[in-house]
């Protein structure tokens, strides 16, 4: 077996990036895999790319622009890249398991660094499987990689920072018939208002200033927005044609082309689940999150966890992470020593701290709310195998009080995205019903293969060449 | 359903086939960027009630986006960048074991 790396970085985004950068600058033989054919993670898409573009670098504006320093920082590293490449089985000790077209390939090192990022919470709404609708991020990436923008009539519901940033790159990019479906709750204001001073400290004012500018734009832009909606369903045979909803005692119905949910982001669970990582319930985010120690360090040996995979931190906190993280392994290897270590990491987290303060402000003002949790029965809860909430609901009924029990009642999560896409909703749905708080309830158990791999894959596996190592 | 901030892909450019249909599409999309900028709905149809469905989270985590590509099934559309030639079919039901 060959042991060619000292470290292995999973995810190109912001945390992965800043990892595999101070690790192969600290003299680490680093190895970086990613799904996506090109660096950047989903924030940064296709930056290299669309440096020479002006038009889409002006419509992403300047913190999607801030990522080209830190994809230069990665190529100049020397970092090993190995893009287009699926991981599909991980195994204590490091030992990762990826496919890069069509071919498996076993990698092994002493550390690894998960930072495969965050995921858009699951929507269950009526209606929410017909073609014509996607989530939020799924937009902007089309945007990102292929400049593609949205025709027609476009309604965008839900809320976050998110949500009013793609509204906003909507209206630069000329999108002529928005209207923009806000379903905070009149509560979130008044209860987030506690965490309002510290979000002024460190780096928070610019987060506040940045969604303050948002909202003017998109006021100034004469853009349509409601507040305080609920009850959506989307209508539709082939394709989503309608929405409804409710605003106060309201009814709406509003024709439209395509359709744009999002609800926040969370943690991506998938990979540190099957390797065994222990997670801890975060209120404040509505999420589980991997447990870990101050650098990062995950319940397993030698695993680490960065970026927006360990709880939601967003982009430039992600990148300080990474490298925390790098810098642990770097003194585990013995390439700086713990006193060098402890002096960087020092600045790495007051850095990473000062992009935190407005978060807790954010998170409480975004909140999902209690719609999303528990959606009426006749809504599908899990996408692959058509499985109703009201499903779910009799399941818990006649017994199946965990997520792990659901499954086996009704083949919830055993579609094709593995429970990615209903886990959170099972979860809060079975805590709801069973009137107990989701850390008890807890999620699926999840297994790899995590991605799909065919016997024909496993049999042409190979281990990588030495010209493939770093030295 | 969408439009291009560029003018439209140039004549003679990359090409692939969806159901036999000649789609044209950009350097860099990826074939589930490049069927939905060519206005194509539904990719694949649930194998459990046969409900249309078309990709939703683009980022590899939901699988609605499964296609058949050059004679191989549920390959996720998404993570697949278009290729000059490739011919691509919607998935129909699970995938039927050789
Ligand atoms: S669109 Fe979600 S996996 Fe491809």
């Amino acid at each position: 077996m060959s042991q060619g790396w000292d470290a292995i970085v999973i995810g190109a985004g912001p945390a992965g990036m800043a990892a595999a950068a101070t690790l192969a600058e600290g003299g680490a033989r680093a190895l970086l895999l990613d799904e996506q054919a090109e660096p950047g993670g989903q924030i940064y898409r296709a930056i290299e790319r669309n440096r020479s573009n002006a038009r889409l670098s002006a419509i992403l504006g300047p913190d999607y622009r801030r990522g080209a320093a830190l994809v230069e920082r990665l190529r100049a590293s020397g970092a090993c890249l190995r893009f287009s490449s699926s991981v599909w089985r991980v195994e204590p000790g490091a030992a990762v398991w990826s496919r890069t077209n069509g071919m498996a390939t076993l990698d092994r090192a002493r550390a690894l660094v998960i930072a495969t990022g965050a995921m858009e919470r699951p929507v269950p709404l009526a209606g929410w499987t017909l073609p014509g609708v996607m989530t939020v991020g799924a937009l902007q990436i089309l945007l990102k990689t292929g400049g593609l923008v949205p025709s027609g009539r476009l309604v965008l519901a839900g809320t976050g920072p998110l949500f009013y940033l793609f509204a906003r790159q909507c209206l630069d990019a000329g999108v002529e018939h928005l209207t923009l479906l806000d379903t905070a709750q009149s509560g979130n204001i008044p209860a987030a208002l506690p965490h309002l001073p510290r979000a002024f400290t460190g780096q928070g004012w610019r987060y506040l200033a940045k969604g303050a500018g948002l909202l003017a734009a998109l006021s100034l832009g004469r853009v349509k927005l409601l507040r305080g909606v609920s009850e959506i369903a989307i209508e539709g045979e082939e394709r989503a044609t309608a929405i409804r909803f409710r605003t106060g005692r309201a009814s709406h119905r509003l024709g439209c082309d395509l359709i744009g949910l999002h609800e926040g982001v969370i943690p991506q669970q998938q990979l540190p689940r099957a390797l065994g990582c222990i997670f801890d319930w975060n209120e404040g985010q509505s999420c589980f999150q991997p447990r870990r120690d101050p650098w990062g360090a995950s319940t397993l040996p030698g695993v680490f966890i960065a970026g927006d995979a360990g709880g939601i931190v967003g982009a430039q906190a992600s990148l300080h992470e990474g490298e925390a993280a790098a810098l642990a392994i770097l003194a585990e290897l013995g390439r700086i020593t713990p006193a060098a270590r402890d002096a960087r990491l020092r600045r790495v987290r007051q850095a990473r701290d000062a992009h935190l303060t407005a978060r807790p402000f954010l998170d409480r003002l975004y909140r999902p709310g209690p719609g999303l949790i528990a959606p009426p029965d006749h809504v599908t809860i899990c996408r692959c195998e058509a499985v109703g909430a009201g499903s779910l609901r009799r399941a818990v009924a006649r017994g199946a009080l965990g997520p792990s029990q659901a499954k086996a009642f009704l083949r919830v999560g055993m579609g094709p995205c593995q429970g990615r896409l209903c886990g959170p909703s099972v979860t809060g749905l079975i805590a709801r019903e069973t009137d107990r708080s989701e850390a008890e309830t807890g999620y699926y158990r999840i297994r790899d293969p995590i991605k799909p791999v065919t016997v024909g894959e496993l049999a042409r596996a190979s281990q990588p060449s030495a010209s493939h190592r770093g030295d | 359903m969408f439009r291009r901030i560029e003018p439209s892909a140039p004549e003679g450019g990359p090409a692939l086939t969806f159901e036999g249909r000649e789609i044209v599409f950009y350097p860099g999309d990826s074939l589930a960027a490049a069927l939905l900028a060519a206005g194509i709905g539904a990719l694949r149809q649930s194998p459990v009630d046969a409900s249309p469905r078309a990709p939703y989270c683009m980022m590899g985590v939901c699988f609605e986006c499964l296609v058949e590509i050059d004679g191989r099934q549920n390959q996720q559309a998404c993570l697949t960048p278009a290729h000059d030639g490739m011919v691509v079919r919607r998935q129909i039901g699970a995938r039927q074991l050789p």
